[in-house]
């Protein structure tokens, strides 16, 4: 675990707050993830010129970020979670439509979806919110808490965006299980959670609904809702231990696989690059998963712990979910490979979390030294 | 907020958030082993799996169809050729909503019912990953105007094709016939496997019989596609193995000149080199257009064709069934000396009709005031009626059916070609099998002169003919002269006696000939109105056909042609060889409704017997 560990004796402070070990590692994530869309793009260079220009932007707001102490974003949390509520409900109000669903809001120069904001302002402010409650938590600063979840994560939903909705639930219910949520509380409430299922299931969009079926049985449905499934299942399967090589993947340079620079971008990478390569990038995921919880584990005051440990757990959810579904594990639910899928937000997004522990790390550095 | 913090037990908190940490920790790993053990299983323990999906995937074989032989004539004109052509086709499995994309199709390319009809109907045989032709022989804008949109039509594609080309139209139709798309029926018969590329099959004709020689053997493309079926590239490639030319004995030359001289008239000329068998002429006319069956004739344009009085998609030839009149005498005469009923130079009184003993039904004469004294020559020469209803009588029916069907009356020539009619050689026993009645002896005295059951093609005439010329060697006719099987190597098709005639005294064929060349050449003979500029010599035999008997008291009656309707006027016959010493050419000629068969079908011979013996350049560099 020496690696993962981001705490003890820290002799000087690092170059502009930035971690090496995080930093190095997700250069790395970045660097593979523009490889692989260069092969996904059918050697489109364009796309990984605008990709890269993504990541530029990305790291820059890390490195941005990393300066700002995280006394500063504890200050901003609720007004920056009250600007996201109102963005989001000028999505829908105003939003630009793409595939059936309301995501993006246009900015003139730039589209962006404000839904990705949560991603980072929710755990702020209920890690604001939690961190002076002494834990584990009462039930009524639960229940509040879970209602600042629970306002945008319906905001999104109904654009509908299911899988960041998700995305933003599970980073609430984090900040929530950091904080100290009782394990019986927890059982409860999980409990209630299966019941709420039929329900939920009731406010699903048609193709939602349908994607989830489609999993329990692809084949069923070859041409249609099965389509992606089996095809990138029949990349990964044939990428083999040691992988086709890069641009080579016939799956995905014939087309066959559908969203292949984005959703399903894993199953070129798999294919391309075999077992050997997905597990190597398995790794480095795992890796940077912990060394976050490590930094959340070392930081001083409880909001930084809470927000660090939410913001790596959301990276974790990021991957896991996507390979889950890309291996056809888990519902279709439209969550990018972090890092490797094409798409600005969602990579500037990413970048802003690891700016945010890189600042809570280099102020925990401080503290220490 | 420090402040705020050191208010409550900050090393309790931290260890109670270092717990849940090494919690969440624990169940990022363990979802990251479960990550790693899915993974396993898709691509190590079910890589091959997966892997001869992914080969399928991008893989598809496709036939490659050969191209189809050429046909040749005698003298290697092209009969029968390929051109490029484009068609558009649709691959159902690849197409979301047909109807919708015909529809859509139609805006762009001109889609007759016809089209729709044949691809519906396909659409129903077909598997769904089977491509269908929709339209062949789309026009240049056409295909242009496709390109231009192709991307909005995925499973519809523009494939180049040879498609069939008979370059000299209607000259050698009814020898040739056509090739046109393979419907159901064939559908059925076929390899399916073979013809899996293949739009057409031979109709009917040479095309038909000689398909297996012309189709070929289909090759394969393995082709790398992508989800959209756009071809990428070719993997692996059998190679077709083309259809083979062939060269027919067909001369076209003599096939022009036929029709012309036929001009508008109906009718069939058919010719063959004796010694060989080799069809030189086959005319049916009025003749058609094969190109239009090609790619599919349109509804009207068939209903014309169908329903022209003139018939002209009948092949007379082949299934034309005349009377052949006159013309059977030399044959009825050679009976006559080979059974010694008669002897040559044995005389009768041929007056204007004959009568049967005990039977006052006459039997008249063409001509009224009857020949007079006529010997076999003579009756021969004349055409006496007379001569000919007394010998029949001596005969007797069956001796005649068993002399004549040495000549191919009454079967198939085999030929080969589809279709072939074999005619009625008239015999009790054909009586009592075809009508369950006796015969009559006055049946027998008109089959003398080749009226009243008897009917025959004009191939078997011009065959008939050819074993008189032949002096009885009936050789098997033909229209296939050799199959090119490479560049320089032919498979020659062998002459093969089929039967031959025997007669007694091999003198006889002599005599026959002499008569018939008499009556060409002879100012009395009825066909002196050809053999009198003739250079060269000619054996024939008029022959007029009753269409329509005026009956009066049981009397065949004469009339006279001006007064009745054309379609029931006699046929004009006329059977011919020559040069009467070494015959090169055996033709017989029948001009329907022509009249009398000196005056109508004896010229057409002479213009193709001219045109063959003294015109054609190529005419004698395979026979002498």
């Amino acid at each position: 675990m020496a690696t993962f560990s981001a705490g003890t004796n820290r002799q000087e402070k690092p170059l502009l707050n930035l971690d090496p070990v995080l930093m190095g590692s997700l250069v790395l994530l970045s660097g593979a993830g523009l490889a692989v869309l260069y092969s996904a793009a059918n050697n489109n260079l364009d796309i990984v010129i605008r990709q890269f220009t993504h990541f530029a932007i990305g790291f820059m707001v890390l490195v941005l970020l990393a300066q700002i102490p995280s006394k500063q974003l504890f200050k901003w949390s609720p007004w920056l979670y009250l600007g996201g509520l109102i963005v989001l409900i000028m999505v829908l109000v105003v939003g630009y439509s793409g595939k059936g669903a309301q995501r993006w809001l246009d900015l003139g120069l730039i589209r962006f979806q404000p839904s990705e904001l949560m991603k980072i302002f929710l755990p702020m402010m209920v890690a604001w919110y939690l961190s002076d409650k002494h834990a584990p938590p009462s039930l009524r600063h639960i229940a509040v808490a879970l209602l600042m979840i629970a306002i945008p994560a319906w905001l999104i939903v109904i654009q509908p965006d299911l899988g960041t909705a998700l995305l933003v639930l599970s980073l609430g219910f984090f900040v929530v299980f950091l904080a100290g949520i009782t394990w019986r509380l927890l059982a409860v409430s999980g409990g209630l959670l299966l019941a709420s299922v039929p329900v939920f299931w009731f406010y699903l969009h048609d193709y939602q609904q349908q994607r989830i079926i489609t999993l329990l049985n692809p084949e069923s449905d070859p041409l249609g809702a099965g389509y992606h499934i089996i095809q990138s299942k029949i990349a990964l399967g044939s990428g083999g231990l040691y992988g086709k090589g890069w641009l080579n993947g016939t799956q995905s340079q014939l087309d066959f696989l559908p969203e292949r620079s984005t959703d399903f971008v894993f199953a070129v990478f798999g294919e391309e690059f075999g077992f050997l390569g997905a597990i190597l990038l398995l790794f480095i995921y795992g890796f940077v998963v912990m060394r976050g919880l490590s930094i959340a584990s070392y930081a001083e005051d409880t909001y930084s712990r809470l927000l660090a440990g939410s913001l790596s757990l959301s990276f974790f959810v990021y991957f896991v979910v996507n390979i889950g579904m890309v291996s056809g594990l888990l519902p279709i639910v439209g969550i990018p490979l972090p890092l490797i899928s094409y798409g600005g937000t969602s990579i500037v997004t990413i970048l802003a979390a690891f700016g945010i522990l890189m600042s809570i790390h280099s102020s925990q550095n401080l503290f220490t030294s | 907020m420090a402040a705020r913090d050191f208010f409550k037990d900050t090393k309790r908190e931290k260890r109670y958030f270092r717990t849940r940490i090494y919690i969440v920790g624990l169940l990022v790993l363990l979802c990251i082993l479960v990550l790693a053990l899915r993974l396993f299983y898709l691509q190590v323990k079910s890589h091959d799996y997966y892997a001869t999906l992914s080969h399928e995937n991008r893989m598809k074989v496709v036939p490659i169809p050969p191209t189809r032989g050429l046909v040749y004539d005698r003298n290697l004109n092209l009969l029968a050729a390929n051109r490029p052509s484009y068609q558009i086709r649709v691959t159902p499995v690849d197409v979301e909503d047909i109807e919708q994309v015909i529809t859509r199709l139609g805006q762009l390319i001109d889609l007759e019912e016809h089209h729709l009809k044949k691809f519906y109907g396909d659409l129903k045989r077909k598997q769904a990953f089977e491509s269908i032709p929709l339209k062949v022989n789309l026009s240049e804008e056409e295909v242009a105007r496709f390109s231009v949109n192709r991307h909005r039509f995925p499973g519809v594609e523009i494939i180049a094709h040879a498609s069939r080309h008979y370059p000299m139209t209607g000259v050698n139709a009814h020898a040739l016939g056509y090739v046109g798309r393979i419907n159901a029926d064939e559908m059925q018969k076929l390899d399916r496997k073979d013809y899996s590329g293949t739009t057409y099959i031979g109709k009917v004709g040479v095309e038909k019989f000689y398909e297996e020689t012309l189709h070929g053997t289909v090759g394969y493309q393995h082709i790398e596609i992508n989800a959209q079926g756009r071809r990428l590239r070719i993997l692996e490639s059998i190679p077709p193995v083309p259809g083979k030319d062939i060269v027919l004995s067909l001369d076209s030359q003599l096939q022009e000149v036929a029709l012309q001289a036929l001009g508008e008239r109906r009718g069939s000329v058919v010719a063959i080199e004796p010694a060989t068998g080799e069809i030189l002429v086959f005319v049916s006319a009025p003749t058609y257009d094969p190109n239009l069956f090609v790619n599919g004739i349109g509804n009207k344009q068939y209903a014309g064709l169908r329903d022209d009085p003139d018939q002209p998609l009948f092949n007379r030839a082949l299934s034309g069934l005349y009377p052949p009149g006159s013309t059977i005498k030399p044959m009825v005469a050679l009976a006559g000396l080979h059974y010694g009923v008669t002897r040559a130079k044995d005389t009768i009184w041929a007056g204007p009709y004959f009568q049967l003993p005990g039977n006052t039904r006459k039997y008249r004469d063409w001509k009224k005031e009857g020949h007079g004294s006529v010997d076999m020559l003579k009756a021969i020469t004349q055409s006496s009626d007379v001569y000919f209803y007394t010998l029949a009588h001596k005969l007797g029916i069956d001796r005649m059916a068993e002399f004549l069907a040495q000549f191919n009356f009454g079967r198939q020539t085999g030929l080969d070609t589809w279709g072939e009619v074999k005619g009625i050689l008239p015999s009790q026993e054909w009586k009592r099998s075809a009508h369950g009645q006796p015969w009559y002896p006055g049946e027998t005295v008109i089959t003398g002169i080749g009226q009243g059951y008897m009917s025959a093609t004009p191939l078997q005439l011009a065959l008939a003919t050819s074993v008189l010329a032949t002096r009885g060697k009936g050789v098997q006719p033909k229209f296939l002269r050799a199959i090119q099987l490479s560049q320089e190597e032919q498979s020659v098709n062998q002459t093969s006696v089929a039967r031959s005639v025997d007669v007694t005294d091999e003198s006889h064929w002599d005599q026959i000939v002499e008569a018939m060349t008499d009556s060409v050449h002879k100012p009395n003979g009825t066909a002196y109105s050809v053999g009198k500029n003739a250079s060269y010599t000619i054996a024939g035999k008029t022959g007029t056909a009753q269409v329509f008997s005026l009956q009066k008291d049981g009397e065949y009656l004469e009339y006279n042609e001006e007064d009745i309707d054309e379609k029931l006027r006699d046929h004009a016959l006329f059977i011919a060889f020559a040069p009467a010493e070494k015959p090169e050419i055996a033709i017989a000629v029948v001009v329907e409704n022509g009249g009398s068969g000196g005056v109508a079908a004896a010229p057409i011979a002479k213009a193709v017997m001219d045109h063959y013996l003294l015109e054609d350049e190529y005419a004698h560099q395979d026979s002498s």
